[in-house]
């Protein structure tokens, strides 16, 4: 095998960058889904455009203004998620195509700014991730994982079960903030590889495809970032080679992960139903002769 | 225990959940109007009415998820902004799956109930322990490592009871947890409900009829419009206590439903 690729230095940086996106963005991602936010990611996405724009106006490093801005953008989130009950969607609408326009009115107005500066953050591009670039993704990549892999107990509860999580004393709500803030920083890290339109894909596919083959939440995540870790190398290794955009590659490549999955899980899910059934048909074996109806086990279902 | 020092004095020690003139609202809606629920050491108290009278905002007053608009709530003795340990109190919330957007195992589901008893959430040797316990108690110790989504609505039910009782509580809070379940699980559940009173447990209930429950209830709560109808021995028929067209109208519990308190206080 040809390891040329190795030699370049912005591969090295590209690959670096790859691989910690690979990581993060389904281990933050896991959460969401698992508190059905999965587009909560899409929304940071757009916001922090306004901070990549803000980054050339100001000639600052994009990543760090875009990391600020969408972690205030996540906070305002959940705050509306908390107080804004009636109106919430509305406001998060607002947050979202504000931070969509903020970007591009900041970019333009930018000295020697132009949409064509935005794209590729809104689309990823590998050859341009700098140094500097690498050592903000490695710092933020390293609070990401502390926060999912260290709190996973806590943040698993609260996902699961808000209400209940409150009962065993967890600070739920600075938990919350937590999650919102850790996906705020994984969109910006993976704003340079897959794009901030994109960066929602690496977080919620990976997780869904890894569903298909597990039973446990332990196992989901292990899988996940695999997958996550898998196609970030692909779609970069990829884009090497065929000259094709890492971002959109990558993305595609999570999808076709997906599919290949579900249809290799459909055998799997086909016995474990079937065992599932067998069980089920054991344990109603006395079936009570004067149960009400309406509370008798749904035990029907017992297709083999 | 606790750093309780006025309690009352035909018991020494205080009531394990004590409301007092609790009011709350939900989106400005008045739902409860100034309700008094005392539950002692070791009692078994139902909280029942009709749909919409206050239950489950009672419960969840008591628990901190919906703030109180006036009133003071109670747990051991400690009032509930300053109540920390909550490892004692078991909660039962409202649901009809124990499943979330994410696969995870029966035992993942009931781990959580360990955690107000686990330092910095690391569970040890004791608390896989306890979990396999509490699994146990609910009959479902050999589908520990199955998906929550491949059980029966009873045995979600099972996983949310054993996931209460994983963190040992002296206090048990349920909410509806006969609703959906088949009959089998709802023996079961009686049965480890039997255990734990036996063992000292208190235990606060809403519950729409008291069916398999009722030989072991000490005492009815009934709401009807955020206020306290009845509270006393259960009433023989039940059923119709919970009804919104039901008439029996309690005197004596009339100095605990005072709906004019809610202008005064709110």
């Amino acid at each position: 095998m040809n390891l040329e690729i190795l030699d370049y230095a912005f591969m090295q940086r590209a690959l670096l960058a790859a691989v910690l996106v690979g990581i993060t963005a389904p281990a933050v991602g896991i959460y969401l889904v698992q508190r059905r936010q999965a587009l909560l990611g899409d929304g940071i996405g757009h916001v922090a455009m306004t901070g990549v724009g803000l980054g050339f106006l100001l000639s600052w490093s994009p990543v760090w203004m875009a990391t600020a801005v969408s972690v205030v953008g996540a906070v305002l989130m959940e705050l509306i998620r908390w107080y804004g009950r009636t109106r919430g969607d509305i406001a998060l609408a607002m947050l979202f195509y504000g931070g969509m326009a903020g970007g591009v009115m900041f970019i333009n107005l930018a000295p020697g700014g132009s949409n064509a500066n935005l794209t590729s953050y809104l689309f990823g591009s590998l050859s341009t991730v700098s140094e500097s670039d690498v050592t903000a993704i490695c710092l933020l990549a390293a609070f990401v994982v502390l926060v999912t892999i260290g709190l996973r107990r806590q943040l698993f509860a609260v996902s699961q079960d808000e209400e209940f999580a409150r009962v065993t004393g967890l600070p739920v709500r600075a938990l919350n903030l937590l999650t919102a803030i850790t996906a705020a920083v994984t969109v910006t890290v993976a704003m340079r590889v897959v794009g901030l339109l994109l960066v929602s894909a690496l977080m919620v596919v990976p997780v869904a495809a890894a569903q298909q083959l597990s039973r446990s939440f332990a196992a989901t995540f292990a899988i996940s970032v695999a997958i996550g870790v898998s196609v970030t190398i692909g779609g970069t290794v990829t884009s090497y080679y065929q000259d094709v955009p890492p971002g959109a590659t990558i993305v595609l490549l999570t999808i076709g992960a997906f599919m290949l999955l579900t249809v290799a899980a459909t055998p799997l899910a086909r016995r474990r139903a079937r065992a599932a059934a067998l069980v089920a048909a054991r344990e109603a074996g006395d079936p009570a002769e004067c149960a009400i109806p309406a509370t008798r086990t749904p035990t029907g279902k017992v297709g083999v | 225990m606790t750093n309780e020092s006025g309690t009352p004095a035909a018991d020494p020690r205080p009531p394990v959940i004590a409301l007092r003139g609790v009011t709350a609202e939900l989106g400005s809606r008045p739902v409860l109007r100034g309700i008094d629920l005392t539950v002692h050491r070791g009692e078994v108290v139902a909280l029942l009415g009709a749909n919409g009278s206050g239950k489950s905002t009672a419960i969840r007053t008591i628990i901190g998820q919906v703030p109180v608009t006036g009133g003071e709530v109670e747990l051991f003795g400690t009032p509930r902004r300053r109540f920390r340990d909550w490892a004692r109190v078991g909660y039962v919330p409202q649901r009809t799956t124990a499943a979330g957007g994410v696969p995870a195992t029966v035992t993942e589901v009931v781990s959580s109930g360990r955690l107000s008893r686990a330092r910095f959430g690391v569970l040890r040797k004791a608390d896989r322990e306890a979990v396999r316990h509490a699994l146990e108690l609910v009959g479902l110790a050999d589908r520990a490592k199955d998906s929550v989504d491949a059980l029966s609505g009873g045995q979600h039910q099972r996983v949310l009871i054993a996931r209460a009782l994983a963190s040992v509580p002296e206090l048990l809070i349920m909410d509806e947890p006969m609703a959906g379940v088949d009959l089998a699980s709802q023996e079961v559940l009686a049965a480890t409900l039997r255990e734990q009173v036996a063992a000292g447990t208190s235990v606060l209930l809403v519950l729409h009829e008291l069916g398999p429950l009722e030989p072991l209830i000490d005492r009815a709560v009934v709401l009807r419009d955020g206020c306290v109808l009845h509270d006393g021995p259960p009433p023989r028929a039940l059923g119709q206590h919970a009804l919104p067209g039901h008439d029996h109208v309690h005197p004596h519990a009339a100095h605990n439903a005072e709906p004019i308190r809610t202008g005064l206080l709110s």
